[in-house]
């Protein structure tokens, strides 16, 4: 198998330090947003296991309000699922692949049966930590959370949609995960409001639909202008923002429209929105040519996160790729 | 008066006017070995009813169980999740079926409910469900989970200043688990002298003797190296078991206890008792199951003959 490149030309992004405030938005988004919602709501503590930089500015602020656990996440759940049980909301704030992963059983025997209303951060998810190995990857998240009958699950597609998702989910009484992309491009200019499980549309047109989550979306926003000036076809451009519950009604029409569904997702091809869409299109019997750019059910390389984006297609250029093949009916 | 141990507390009525169970209410031993016989009984019966269950882990608690409830908790049957209330985990959420007759008895829902264990659509089942049952404090059957769980009520009670205790019953194979260390260490980091842990050490797990699958001794030694102040103690000797847990270190105290309580799988039941292993989950037959309540019973009208016995319980029904 080849490598992505013998000699890395980009470089690892420090995504572990928290910064000042004037640029904590679009360096810390989930920091940033947790801080402000913490201000306005006295039942919000965070919880990390070993995770307490990200929280810099949270554990100024409310210093009482942080609940370090050291190296230990399943318990770091579990305990927040007694905390929620006492009129609390905490927020546990993890790297995705231990988080979600390794305390699935925790998330869903202690959270999710019991409809608490514990939420998880999950940072660095994705390839967002690639360089350290494959065991830092989370790429199956999403396929495990969205099983978890009474859990909303969000994938924020830029720093602005991370506060908007995270102050719109604020208040709901079951668990909430919340999935931050560390790659994304701005896709928003500023905060957007949707409504609960609402999918935004990002761009209208017919010919095909682009639907994408967390980096995802501003792929498909870019692929979108780059399809319409270079190539005349006019993209029907979601955010999927959120995947659990997701916009059934809003995919359906849209299929109906295009008849070609494109997904873009840093998660597995299996589980995650492509599923998602498959599944929609089947329930509904819908004809419909269907693709992903997402990574492969299969071993995955370990790099600098920009560089394994470029070698599984996870470009815009990348995306153009798979649409036109899509449209010209190649896909396979 | 309602916090007599051997008076049903009528739930019905209590409802509009919550009355609390306060702590350290007055109980013999003799009382309190009469109920836990009581709550064999009981288990007996839920079992025949379900079809299967487990008779020797829910047995080797029952005095650990009776004295909580009748003496040590505090306690709103009419108001479940009242805030202040102590909580009580079950670790080992297998033994569940000795719990639902003491929740109904003390109020915290119908007795008839009872006679709905183990079918589809009850809230009570073989483990127990915080969402279904009134009076779970939270849900179990996996393994490892509750001393977590409890650790997090404690701290939730520290952070909202009020003086509720919460107590997990773990087994002792139960601390096999990981993550009942990680626990360990959260509860004495932070301090939490309102959490305790009682070890239901009956020295079995569900196939075998507990250390010969993985050794987990010496327990007093392991919990009082991660901090714990650690009480070990016949955990059938109920004016012990009282004493302990009336002797708690106060609330607000540093030090989280852990009451590692020997026990013995079976208790109460000769032939469970001898082979504790083969009555982890099972069905007693007919002929088994009629020895099994004359035992009991005959137990039972000992104790009561001992002191005044309380009108309308203890028969089998």
């Amino acid at each position: 198998m080849t490598t992505p490149a013998n000699t890395p030309t980009k470089k690892m992004v420090d995504v572990f330090s928290d910064i000042d405030r004037d640029t904590a938005l679009k360096a810390n988004p989930s920091g940033y947003a947790i801080t402000e919602l913490a201000a306005g709501d006295d039942r919000i503590l965070t919880l990390t296991a070993d995770l307490s930089n990200v929280l810099a500015e949270f554990r100024k602020a409310f210093p009482d309000r942080y609940i370090e656990l050291g190296i230990a996440e399943t318990n770091s759940v579990s305990l927040a699922a007694g905390l929620a049980c006492c009129g609390y909301v905490p927020y546990i704030f993890s790297m995705a692949p231990f988080g979600v992963l390794k305390c699935a059983e925790q998330l869903r025997t202690d959270v999710d049966y019991n409809h608490l209303p514990v939420r998880l951060v999950g940072r660095l998810s994705g390839l967002a930590m690639g360089y350290f190995g494959t065991s830092h990857y989370a790429v199956e998240d999403i396929a495990i959370a969205r099983t978890m009958a009474n859990t909303t699950v969000v994938a924020p597609a830029d720093p602005n949609a991370a506060l908007s998702l995270m102050r719109a989910t604020a208040g709901l009484a079951g668990p909430v995960y919340i999935r931050i992309a560390e790659a994304t491009e701005q896709v928003y200019d500023e905060v957007p409001e949707f409504g609960y499980g609402e999918w935004p549309r990002l761009r209208e047109g017919g010919d095909i639909t682009l639907a994408g989550h967390g980096m995802g979306a501003g792929l498909a926003v870019q692929a979108a202008r780059q399809l319409a000036a270079a190539h005349g076809i006019e993209a029907d451009v979601f955010d999927a923002a959120y995947l659990k519950p997701y916009d059934e009604a809003a995919l359906v029409a849209s299929v109906r429209r295009t008849g070609k569904v494109l997904t873009i997702e840093e998660h597995s091809e299996v589980g995650g929105l492509g599923s998602i869409v498959a599944e929609t299109v089947a329930r509904h019997k819908l004809a419909a040519d269907l693709a992903q750019a997402a990574l492969p059910d299969a071993d995955l390389e370990v790099g600098v996160p920009a560089e394994l984006y470029e070698y599984y297609g996870l470009t815009v250029a990348g995306v153009v790729t798979r649409a036109l093949d899509l449209v010209k009916g190649k896909a396979a | 008066m309602v916090g007599n141990s051997f008076s049903p507390s009528g739930a019905a009525t209590e409802q509009a006017r919550p009355v609390t169970l306060e702590r350290g209410r007055p109980v013999t031993d003799t009382e309190l070995l009469w109920r836990a016989d009581w709550i064999r009984l009981r288990t007996v019966e839920l079992i025949a009813q379900a079809g299967l269950g487990h008779y020797s882990s829910t047995f080797s608690c029952a005095e650990i169980v009776a004295t909580l409830y009748y003496h040590t908790l505090r306690l709103r049957p009419g108001e479940p999740r009242w805030p202040d209330r102590d909580r009580f985990l079950l670790g080992k959420g297998h033994v569940a079926t000795g719990l639902w007759p003491v929740l109904a008895d003390l109020g915290f829902y119908p007795k008839d409910l009872l006679k709905q264990f183990g079918k589809v659509g009850s809230p009570l089942n073989d483990h127990p469900n915080m969402r279904l049952a009134p009076g779970i404090d939270f849900s179990s059957g996996s393994l490892g989970h509750n001393l977590s769980v409890g650790t997090g009520m404690a701290l939730a009670a520290r952070l909202s200043r009020r003086d509720y205790r919460t107590f997990v019953l773990t087994g002792d194979g139960e601390l096999q688990e990981g993550q009942v260390w990680e626990a360990a260490m959260a509860a004495s980091h932070y301090k939490l002298g309102n959490l305790v842990a009682i070890v239901d050490a009956n020295g079995f797990s569900g196939s075998g003797p507990t250390s010969q699958a993985m050794n987990i001794e010496p327990l007093p030694a392991r919990f009082a190296a991660f901090g714990w102040l650690v009480r070990e103690i016949d955990g059938h000797d109920v004016g012990t078991l009282r004493q302990t847990l009336d002797s708690l270190p106060d609330t607000n105290s540093k030090q989280p206890v852990c009451i590692v309580a020997r026990t013995r799988k079976g208790h109460g039941v000769e032939f469970m008792e001898k082979q504790p292993q083969a009555w982890h989950l099972g069905l007693l037959t007919p002929e088994q199951q009629a020895d099994v309540v004359a035992e009991i019973t005959a137990r039972m009208k000992l104790t009561e003959d001992g002191r005044s016995a309380p009108a309308g319980e203890g028969s089998t029904k």
